[in-house]
């Protein structure tokens, strides 16, 4: 019995204490409400929006409405953390490798990265990248092209924009592609465990990847052109670009600090897992008769990886956390449209701040859910 | 006269090959050196590509001929294993001493030769290099923010005063030593918190009152950081011994405030706290701005500490707490006496970092309008008269930022590294 009480007691008390601040709360609240006028409710989402966005990926203007306004947010965001994402493991990879070269000074410069950008604050340096670095590009209208074809300038990166033809063709060409590929690589596998005989699984899915696109082109009618941007003048000094695809400074500078930032985190992660791997793993692979590309491919990666993925995913969420710092820069991220602008305009504060840290919860415990599978699925299964 | 086989250097030729590589590295060297620091070109005769290309190639030919195997030479043999161990490492080797010989000159003219730093107007800056006049003239505000200048002695003395009271716990007596933890955890707050209530803030001993608002600058990053370190570790040290519990309803409510503020991002949370958490409180209740910044970023770091203590908690081998049962200890007395002071000490790397982040992310403070240095900075940069400085501005908070992490995390790193051999 005694026994007994101890074990509820402090779980009623627990309970008791978060029922009562969450009451507290919840009645000021009510009370606050109420002196205001305001009532508490979702409805305001369907009402006009009428503020503009300057960086959209879907149609909106003023006439949309709030929900619209939401999307809008969380497309930009999703943009951001993508771009962010795939230079940040790009960077973060040769880093990581580099900082295991046996050549000293590429692997002291990949140190000195790794130490100098992670130890500054993130905010600090996507305000260095936009109020100092992309102040100091040209005008439009002094803009040189690189390459021909990309203008960097002032008010942006202007590129080419694709104007496809018949672009579900070449679609499902490359779905068709992906599908043989892991039919194929599950096909090796199983060749194999059972027989031993490896299939050149990398040359054919390149093969694969390059050639059904190019049957769409050629066969399916699939054709693509290039709108240039152009130059334009607007009033005596005043120019624009027409035409084209234009990336705000503002996402430059955000996807550029964001790469070069987590990075550094990804390269540490990179590192730490291909130094997990002990020295015997590879010794044993190597005295059993396999080339070192064949120890890469079969022995060291599949056990890096292991290590690697988990921190890697985690640096992910981060990135895309830290992505709403472009509230500072004035990127209409979802902080800024939404918990921002939207959040002024309708003075509903608790319905707003609410949905946005929603919103990032959900893509934080969707991903760390996915992760907890991923474990579990390569996780050593040991008798 | 030995057949020399210039695709293959031996040993047998030692010093023909080491002079002729050598020589040709050391004039690749030299030409990217002259065009680097002088501007001059002595392969201009040459046309534009090759001349650019000739110090690469050059160096790769002379690293090759050096690149000889057992050779006897100590330092060569070194050299060779650490930047020479084939052609790949050889053209990367030479891209890095490149780059760092051309990158020299312009950022030695930028923050030296061209800066300059007399004067106080901004009229002073001619050279197209830093204008450090412009951080001399508002470093003062970069410290203190908007604090009156005439009271700015009493930020000075309590900054000085609680980093005196930090070393007590070098006094070597055993008499005080019982006591460090007691003075760390309660005391030492307590003097912070008396300190910054009664000098920094004032209003009462006849000191000036100074609002909140006004306080800024680096002084703000560290009482902000201070204030958070002290706060979120407690609380952090509750949430994990609540997420290891057996009672479910502390377990399912600890998991839940944890994983609730590790999902959202930081500036999302400084949203709360300054536009809806004013409407959790009753209406005649006022709580200061910097406070509610405070709790927030407290609350914010202790799910992150909390699952730092946890690793240290689960850490601990099972012995630890079976032998403390069976003393007969209960829950508390256990942890207390057993199990936290060794999880502590497993995790003090791990906290390091933590307070890291901590301090990295108090530039965020300016979405509630609090200017601590990067927010003066972009206070400063819009300033009419100091237009155009933006980069010596980001370049100095970026040394000062920098310094301070890089610090620390050496310093947690050594920890590390200390208790690693220590168990």
């Amino acid at each position: 019995m005694n026994f007994k009480i101890k074990k509820i007691l402090p779980q009623i008390a627990t309970l008791l204490a978060v029922v009562l601040v969450f009451g507290f709360f919840t009645f000021n609240a009510q009370v606050n409400m109420d002196n205001r006028g305001i009532e508490f409710g979702y409805g305001f989402l369907s009402q006009e929006s009428s503020f503009d966005v300057q960086f959209s990926l879907i149609e909106y203007d003023g006439s949309h409405s709030y929900a619209r306004a939401y999307l809008v947010g969380l497309l930009n965001t999703l943009l951001v953390a993508f771009i962010g994402i795939i230079f940040a493991t790009i960077i973060g990879v040769v880093v990581g490798i580099a900082r295991l070269s046996p050549n000293y000074l590429i692997e002291r410069s990949a140190a000195f990265y790794v130490e100098f950008f992670r130890n500054i604050p993130l905010l600090l340096q996507i305000f260095f990248w936009y109020f100092a670095a992309l102040r100091a590009l040209p005008l439009p209208q002094d803009a040189d092209a690189i390459f021909g074809v990309f203008f960097l300038t002032i008010k942006g990166l202007f590129i080419p924009r694709f104007i496809w033809e018949n672009l579900d063709i070449f679609f499902y060409s490359l779905i068709a592609a992906i599908i043989s590929i892991v039919v194929i690589s599950n096909y090796a596998k199983k060749l194999q465990e059972s027989e031993g005989k490896q299939l050149p699984v990398f040359s054919i899915s390149v093969g694969l990847l390059t050639i059904l696109p190019l049957l769409a082109f050629l066969i399916g009618g699939v054709s693509l052109s290039f709108e240039m941007p152009v130059l334009e003048q607007i009033a005596t000094t005043s120019f624009k670009y027409n035409g084209g695809l234009g990336l705000p400074p503002e996402l430059i500078a955000l996807t550029l600090a964001l790469a070069l930032y987590t990075a550094t985190f990804i390269a540490e992660c990179v590192r730490a897992g291909i130094q997990g791997i002990s020295k015997g793993q590879k010794e044993a692979a190597a005295s059993i008769g396999l080339t070192p590309n064949q120890i890469l491919k079969l022995v060291i990666m599949p056990q890096a990886l292991r290590i690697i993925i988990p921190p890697t995913t985690n640096q992910y969420l981060n990135l895309t956390k830290n992505s709403s710092l472009a509230a500072a820069i004035a990127y209409p991220d979802l902080v800024l449209v939404f918990a921002g602008t939207a959040l002024m305009q309708t003075g509903r504060a608790i319905e707003i701040v609410s949905i946005t840290m929603l919103t990032y919860l959900s893509i934080s415990l969707s991903i760390s859910v996915l992760m907890n599978w991923y474990n579990k699925s390569i996780a050593i299964k040991e008798k | 006269m030995n057949k020399i086989n210039f695709l293959k250097p031996d040993n047998q030729n030692l010093s023909t090959y080491l002079y002729s590589g050598s020589f040709l590295f050391f004039i690749a060297v030299f030409d990217v050196f002259l065009s680097s620091f002088f501007g001059m070109n002595i392969t201009s005769f040459l046309p534009n590509f090759a001349s650019f290309l000739l110090p690469l190639i050059l160096g790769i030919i002379g690293l090759h001929l050096i690149r000889i195997e057992f050779s006897g030479i100590k330092n060569l043999d070194l050299l060779n294993k650490h930047i020479n161990t084939n052609t790949f490492n050889a053209i990367l080797t030479l891209l890095i001493i490149f780059t760092i010989i051309k990158s020299i000159p312009p950022i030695m003219s930028w923050f030296i030769i061209d800066a300059n730093i007399a004067g106080d107007t901004k009229e002073a800056c001619t050279g197209s290099g830093a204008c450090w006049t412009y951080i001399k003239i508002w470093l003062n505000r970069f410290i203190y923010g908007m604090y009156p200048n005439e009271l700015q002695w009493r930020i000075n003395i309590s900054f000085i005063l609680l980093i005196a009271l930090a070393f007590v716990g070098l006094i070597p007596s055993e008499k005080i030593k019982k006591f460090l933890t007691l003075y760390y955890v309660v005391i030492y707050p307590i003097i912070a918190f008396i300190l910054i209530y009664y000098l920094i803030s004032g209003g009462s001993l006849g000191l000036e009152w100074v609002e909140t608002g006004a306080w800024g600058g680096l002084s703000l990053t560290f009482i902000v950081s201070f204030f958070c370190l002290i706060f979120c570790f407690p609380v952090g040290m509750f949430l994990a011994l609540g997420r290891r519990s057996q009672l479910p309803t502390v377990r399912y409510i600890s998991v839940g405030f944890i994983e609730f503020w590790r999902g959202v991002p930081l500036i999302t949370v400084l949203f709360m706290s300054s536009v809806m958490f004013p409407m959790f409180l009753p209406e005649d209740f006022f709580m200061d701005k910097l406070v509610r910044v405070i709790i927030a970023i407290s609350l914010f770091e202790a799910a992150y500490v909390a699952e730092v203590i946890r690793g240290g908690l689960q850490a601990l081998p099972r012995g630890q707490y079976d032998a403390a049962k069976s003393l007969g200890m209960g829950y508390w007395k256990m942890h207390i006496f057993v199990i936290l002071p060794q999880a502590l000490k497993l995790v003090i790397p791990g906290i390091a970092n933590t307070f890291l982040a901590l301090v990295k992310d108090t530039p965020l403070i300016f979405v509630v309008g609090l200017l601590e240095i990067v927010g003066m900075l972009n206070l400063a940069k819009t300033n009419p008269e100091w237009l155009g400085f933006a980069m010596e501005g980001y370049v100095f908070a970026a040394i000062i930022f920098w310094i301070i992490c890089y610090a620390m995390s050496k310093y947690s790193y050594n920890l590390e590294l200390r208790y690693k051999t220590e168990r």
